[in-house]
Formats: structure tokens, sequence, C-alpha cells
């Protein structure tokens, strides 16, 4: 590429410049990344949702258990295939800010119902034998230092009293995005050893026969148990998961307001830049014009100019927002998915040349309908 | 031969019949060059005077294919540049025209180098064959010791000659000067002169020139005047040296 060096050296011409719009596209592109990290981390549990899985919770709130009854009753019903159910712990290891999500689970059906987590066959069988057995997921595991055989001491705050599990076993997801935070252990070590709320469970999964059925398997439960003392709400896990997010505000306007923002800044920085740029070249693309230099080529001159300014800046951003990514979650286990995604790498890419092209079009228009006469004349 | 009275042969490299420029300027209308005639020969060297404000920059950016006339035509070594199409016209000024301003002729963030090299990226020419041209070009304007050197390591002169070496770097038909010499004190200007009546007599250029000064219009066979939208002047009693 012959013109290489015309291109490098306008580049380098005002440094300063030059690094503060690189600078300008790193900030935003970052911004953009953590964004992205953080609305994943929230809607996680959509992107892996099962969806042939149902969650069946107490119609009140989540909190309010439900009978272990149901589980018989369930599985009479048509369409569904498998019932598993699950209890919330909320217990405190070691210190309150070491959060990680505890289930009491029920060992028969738990493996059937995720077969998204992996774990080795001796490991499980060693969990189902040892009644206070327990499984932690890899990246818990691994932020506590966890070997398996390790006897794990875990404070009750619901259920109260100092309780511990052996470690028997670590699971691992199959995909970026699965949650490898969790610990289960056995649901009837839990009931037998708790003071109240003996034979509740917090919620049931389920998995129905046919997923195209899924609402209307829904409904049929919901209405089955209407009327009772434990009436039920039954969503698929997408739903639930999108309604969990919903609870904790409306994070993809607020992502869609703070990007929108951040970008036309960047575009009036750009632009403004690019225009500068041009302005104090008129004599030099005039002269470039005089010498033989195309209408277009100038055009193209400046595009690329500003395109490089943001291909290096987004890059440099994206690279951050990654390296931040893989530091994992900074908040202790609230974020566990903490993940910026190769395609929104691509995106925020795209984002950003697209920035540089809307910035760098008008200043480049004005360069290429520049006269070479008036040009000159300009003193 | 150079002639203004419009009897010179078709023959003749830059052949200008009737060339009408107006300029409109809030309502009023300029009428710069009134029916201009004018045939210069290859390996002529004009110099054209005339007051501020009397059309030589017009005239220049007119035979140069920079601007377009009002009417009348130029015509260049058999092709009429008067009806081209602006992107013709461009393709045109890089083969045949080699430009030196007054001012604003070099991208400062170029080294000499690399500005001289600027109108041979538009040739099929390789890296290496662009190299030995830069080279040769410099050389003869003398900065061959300077090609590293930026516009602002450079003095006035010093950077007008490298203006002079991208001027002629690809061999063009001729060479069109508006006031070189302009900025500069007299002893630069003299080495300029000295250096474009070389280009002449030695390498047989054609070069028409724009400038104030009588003592560097004298290098030149022949001084034609700008008066009342025409040239005047005497190319009959100017003998080529
Ligand atoms: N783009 C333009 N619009 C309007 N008028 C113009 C334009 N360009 C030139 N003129 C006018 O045309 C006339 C001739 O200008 P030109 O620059 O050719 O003169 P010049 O002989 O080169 O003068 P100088 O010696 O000062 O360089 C001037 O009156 C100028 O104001
Ligand atoms: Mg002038």
């Amino acid at each position: 590429m012959k013109f290489l060096p015309l291109l490098i050296a306008n580049l380098f011409r005002k440094k300063l410049r030059t690094s503060l719009t690189i600078g300008s596209f790193a900030v935003a592109l970052f911004l953009f990344g953590l964004l992205v990290i953080v609305r994943g981390a929230f809607s996680q549990g959509e992107e892996i949702a099962g969806a042939d899985r149902l969650v069946v919770i107490n119609k009140t709130s989540m909190i309010q258990p439900l009978p272990i009854s149901y589980r018989d009753r369930l599985l009479r019903m048509d369409g569904i295939k498998q019932v598993t159910y699950q209890n919330w712990f909320g217990g405190v290891y070691q210190d309150p800010k070491n959060f990680f999500p505890q289930f009491a689970i029920d060992v028969a059906d738990q493996r059937a119902m995720y077969p998204e987590f992996n774990i080795s066959e001796d490991q499980w069988k060693a969990f189902v034998e040892d009644r206070e057995g327990a499984i932690a997921g890899k990246s818990t595991a691994e932020k506590y230092g966890w070997k398996v055989g390790d006897r794990i001491p875990i404070k009750g705050t619901i259920y109260t009293g100092a309780w511990e599990f052996n470690l028997r076993g670590i699971y691992d997801g199959t995909r970026p995005a699965d949650d490898t935070t969790q610990f289960w252990f056995h649901y009837d070590y839990l009931d037998e050893r708790r003071t109240f709320g003996k034979g509740d469970v917090g919620w049931y999964v389920l998995r129905v026969t046919n997923p195209d059925l899924s609402v209307r398997v829904a409904k049929t439960i919901d209405s089955e148990f209407a009327n009772s003392p434990f009436e039920t709400k039954t969503d698929t896990e997408k739903e639930f998961a999108a309604s969990f997010v919903k609870q904790m505000g409306n994070i993809e306007f607020l992502i869609l307001t703070v990007g929108g923002v951040v970008f036309f800044t960047l575009l009036l920085v750009t632009g403004n830049t690019m225009a500068i740029a041009v302005r104090e070249r008129i004599g030099e693309l005039a002269v470039l014009k005089a010498l033989g230099f195309s209408n277009r080529f100038v055009l193209i001159l400046v595009m690329v100019e500003s395109l490089i300014v943001a291909f290096a800046g987004g890059g440099l951003g994206l690279l951050l927002a990654k390296l931040f990514s893989l530091r994992g979650d900074p908040t202790g286990g609230i974020l566990p998915y903490f993940y910026l995604p190769p395609i929104w790498i691509v995106a925020g890419i795209g984002t950003a040349l697209l920035v540089g092209t809307a910035g760098g079009i008008l200043p480049a228009i004005s360069a290429m309908r520049l006269r070479v006469v008036d040009a000159i004349r300009r003193v | 031969m150079v002639r203004v009275d419009g009897n010179g042969g078709a023959a003749s490299l830059i052949h200008v019949r009737g060339l009408d420029k107006k300029y409109t300027r809030g309502g009023e209308e300029i009428h710069v060059l009134q029916g201009l005639n004018l045939d210069v020969d290859s390996g002529d060297f004009v110099a054209f005077m005339g007051p501020s404000g009397s059309g030589k920059t017009t005239l220049l950016n007119l035979l140069g294919g920079l601007d377009v006339p009002s009417a009348g035509t130029i015509t260049v070594a058999g092709d009429e540049i008067t009806h081209m199409s602006a992107s013709k016209l461009t393709g045109w000024r890089a083969r045949h025209v080699g430009f030196i301003f007054q001012m604003y002729n070099l991208i400062p963030v170029l080294t000499a180098f690399q500005n001289v090299e600027l109108p041979l990226l538009l040739t099929k020419l390789s890296k290496s064959e662009r190299k030995q041209h830069v080279e040769t070009a410099l050389q003869l304007v003398g900065l061959g010791d300077r090609m590293k050197h930026y516009p602002r390591q450079l003095s006035g002169g010093q950077e007008q000659r490298v203006a002079i070496a991208r001027a002629i770097v690809s061999d063009p038909t001729f060479l069109l000067c508006d006031e070189p010499t302009g900025d500069l004190d007299r002893k630069a200007a003299d080495e300029i002169m000295d250096l474009v009546g070389r280009l002449v007599k030695e390498y047989g250029k054609t070069v028409l020139m724009v400038t104030h000064d009588p003592a560097v219009a004298q290098q030149a066979q022949v001084t034609l005047r700008l008066e009342k939208g025409s040239l005047v002047g005497a190319p009959e009693g100017a003998a080529k040296p």
C-alpha cells in the first residue's frame, strides 16, 4: 500500500489529538463492553434457560414454600416428564461477603433435570451415598480453594445453626454462560435437621414432554392448585428468569440510554476532530488535488483516517473490557456470569466503525468537494 | 515561439483561443480574462506580469486545468482540456502539469523524499523506480543530501526547490509557477531562477511563470503583460537565446 506513509503521517501529525480521539473511542467501547457484560450477567438465566423446563413457585411470592406432596400430583399430570424440587438455604461461608447460592436439592432427579452440568460418575455416586455430602460449582470451588473431601462449614441464617458438609464433587458447565457458582446438598439432610417448614420445598422445576405445550401445561398446573392453601404460579424457565431480571429494574433501558448518549457524544467528538483535521489541511489537500489526486482519493483518505482511529480506539476499549471480564465477577458473587462474548466484541468493533464512518463522512465530503482554486486563494 | 495575436499555428504546444473568465461576486460581474489568445511552443519560457488583480493566477489556473473558463478553448499537445470532465481533467493534470505555487507547496508531515514521490504514486512505477526518479529529481535541484528532511527543517528556498523537484519528477509536459520566488529573499530567488533557467536550457522544459519581480521576469525568454483581460507583449522582439 504505497499511500500508507501519507495516512500514517496524517495520523501522527497531531499526536495528542489523535490519542485523545482514540482515547474517547477506548473509553466508550470499554463502557460498551461493561454494559454488555452486566446485561449478560443479569439475563444469563434467560439465555441458558431450558426450553422445555417450567418453574413452579408459590403464587404469593417466591419465598413462600410449596408442599412436598405436590411432587406426586405433578408427576401424575399430563405432559409432564420429570419433576425435581429445590430449597433455598441462604447460609454464610466464613464471611457474609462470600456469596454463592446454596440449594438443598432432590438428589434423585437433579442430574436428569440439568444435563448442562457436568460431573463425574464417581463423584456423583459419592455424593449420593453421603447424607452430608455436597457438590460445588467449579468457580466457587476455585474461589475458595476447595478440594473434594474438604469439610465445608456453613452458618445457617434461615435455618440457624452450624451446618457442615463434605465436598464430594465439583461440577462444571457445558456452556460459558452456565452458572458454576452453585452449592448443592441433600434436601433430606435439610428437612431432617431444620426445626420449621418440614415437608416444604422452595419451588419445583419440571420438564414437559412437548415444549410447544409449555403454556398449556403451566395453566393446567396453576388451575389444578387454585383455591388451595398453596396456590402456584408456573412459568417457563425463560420467563421466570426474565421476571427475575425485571425485579432488578429496567436494565435494558438503562443500558440503551447510557449507551446511546455515549455513542452520540462520541459521534460529535469524532465529527469535530475530523472537521478540524480537514480544515487545517485545506492547503495540502488542494496541493494533492492539483498534483492529480482525485476527489475520491481525498474522500477515502479522510474516511480511512477516521476509521483507523475508530478501530484502534474501539479495539483498545474492548480489549480492556475483555481483560476486565477475565478477572471475574468484581461483586464477589452477585454476578456469577461475568463474560464478554466474542459476538459482542465484533458488534462493538462494528459500532465503533459505524461511528467512525458517521463522524468522518461530512468532513470527508467537504474535503472531496474542496476546489483547488478556492483553497489556494484562502490565505 | 510565443504569440499572443491568435495567429499561431494549431501545432503549438499550448494553444489558447478566445479565453474568457468571468466571476460574479455579490451580483457584480468581474470580467477578468477577455478573449485572450496565446501560443506557446515546447521549450519556451514565458513570464506573465501585470498588476495585482489583473488575472495572472486565474490564467495559470485555467492553463493547469484547475478551473474552467467561461468561454474559449485551451488545447495542450492536441488535447482540448476545456471540455474534459472533472475526473478526466484530474488525470490529465497528473500527466501533463507540474505546479509550483508561492506557498502551501509541501505536505509538512512528509519528508522531502516523500513529497517528491507524491506524483509518482499516481503512476504504475515500482517502488525502486520511484526511488530512482525521486533521487534524480532531488539531486537535480541540489538537495540530494536533504531527502529525509521535513519541510520545517528546510529553508524557504530549499522548500521551493523541493517543490520544483516534485513538479518535474513525473516529467510533465509543462511547468506552471505562480510567483515561485514571491516569499524568498534576493539570493534564494536568484538560486531558484538559475534552477528554472537550467531546466529550460539543459532539459528543454516548457515553463509558464507569473511574477511581480522584473529581475525574475528577465530570466524568461518572453515577458507578457496582462492588461484589460488579455496579453500584450513583444514576443517578436524577444529573441530566443
Ligand atoms: N473565486 C473568485 N470569485 C470572485 N472573484 C475572483 C475569484 N478569483 C479571483 N477573483 C477576482 O479576479 C481577479 C483576478 O484575480 P487573480 O488572482 O487572477 O489576480 P492576480 O493577477 O493573480 O493577482 P495577484 O498579483 O494579486 O496574485 C481579482 O479581481 C479577483 O478578485
Ligand atoms: Mg496571483
